[in-house]
């Protein structure tokens, strides 16, 4: 995609160039995610607490232990990344607050969407409500992989 | 037919059960190709986490790609249920199993 970046690293900040459209979209998105967190049966959000053990007994230790902490890791990450929306320039740490939101809801969207590896966006067809969602999630990946590119050590400069 | 095979079977089948010995055998954590994540993300998550060069996790993360998966650290069980959470607190698709 040759569209102009709109993530940019400047020094221990990292900018964001979002018009009012992508901001709302991504709003609505994160609003719609967050009240899923709490849903542990909820099949598109098993996608983000995988089993650690192939074994019950021991997978049902694990989550006893971890799936509180990482749901409200999960929480804390939309929040900000929600509070931020609007901003034009936000910290590394809420940059990685970002990142991890961002893959949340690709994950999400992604699971629901039962993407494969192998995505042509050449040739979506951007009347059906499917077609919709990929070009989102497309758009989703295109934010995450700049938010990548700026969040890596040696951009920093 | 082969009488001096069986019995040496039943023996390497009989759980000697040294529970000491289990407990002290390694785990390794893997992280599965999963079709969501993107390439760039998790090699910056394997640095992040694991202290990893560029090159070392750019090389694990093509093994995940290529391979299906890929062992990214080993230790004791407590240890590695840390790194596990921490991955899946990153959205990677994480597992352990003793080595």
């Amino acid at each position: 995609m040759f569209l102009p970046r709109q993530i940019r690293r400047k020094g221990d900040r990292v900018r964001l160039h979002l018009d009012a459209h992508e901001r709302a979209i991504l709003r609505e998105l994160l609003d719609q995610l967050e009240p899923l967190l709490a849903e542990t049966d909820d099949p598109l959000v098993r996608r983000l607490f995988p089993p650690a053990y192939s074994d019950e007994k021991s997978d049902d230790q694990y989550r006893s232990l971890v799936r509180d902490q990482l749901v409200r890791g999960r929480a804390r990450s939309l929040a900000t990344m929600r509070d931020t929306l609007a901003d034009e320039a936000i910290d590394l740490e809420q940059a990685d607050e970002w990142l991890r939101a961002l893959n949340d809801l690709r994950l999400v969207l992604g699971t629901r969407l039962d993407v494969s590896e192998e995505l042509d966006y050449e040739s979506l067809d951007l009347d059906t409500p499917r077609g919709r969602d990929l070009a989102v999630y497309g758009y989703l990946a295109w934010l995450q992989e700049q938010l990548v590119d700026a969040l890596q050590p040696a951009s920093g400069k | 037919m082969s009488t001096l095979i069986a019995p040496a079977e039943v023996e390497l089948e009989q759980p000697s059960v040294d529970e000491a010995w289990q407990e002290e055998r390694p785990w390794v954590v893997i992280v599965w190709n999963d079709p969501i994540n993107l390439m760039s993300y998790v090699t910056l998550v394997f640095q992040k986490l694991f202290g990893y060069s560029l090159q070392q996790a750019t090389k694990l993360m093509l093994q995940v790609h290529n391979e299906g998966k890929a062992v990214v650290s080993s230790g004791n069980r407590e240890k590695s249920e840390l790194d596990v959470s921490r991955l899946h607190a990153h959205g990677l698709w994480a597992t352990m199993q003793q080595d």
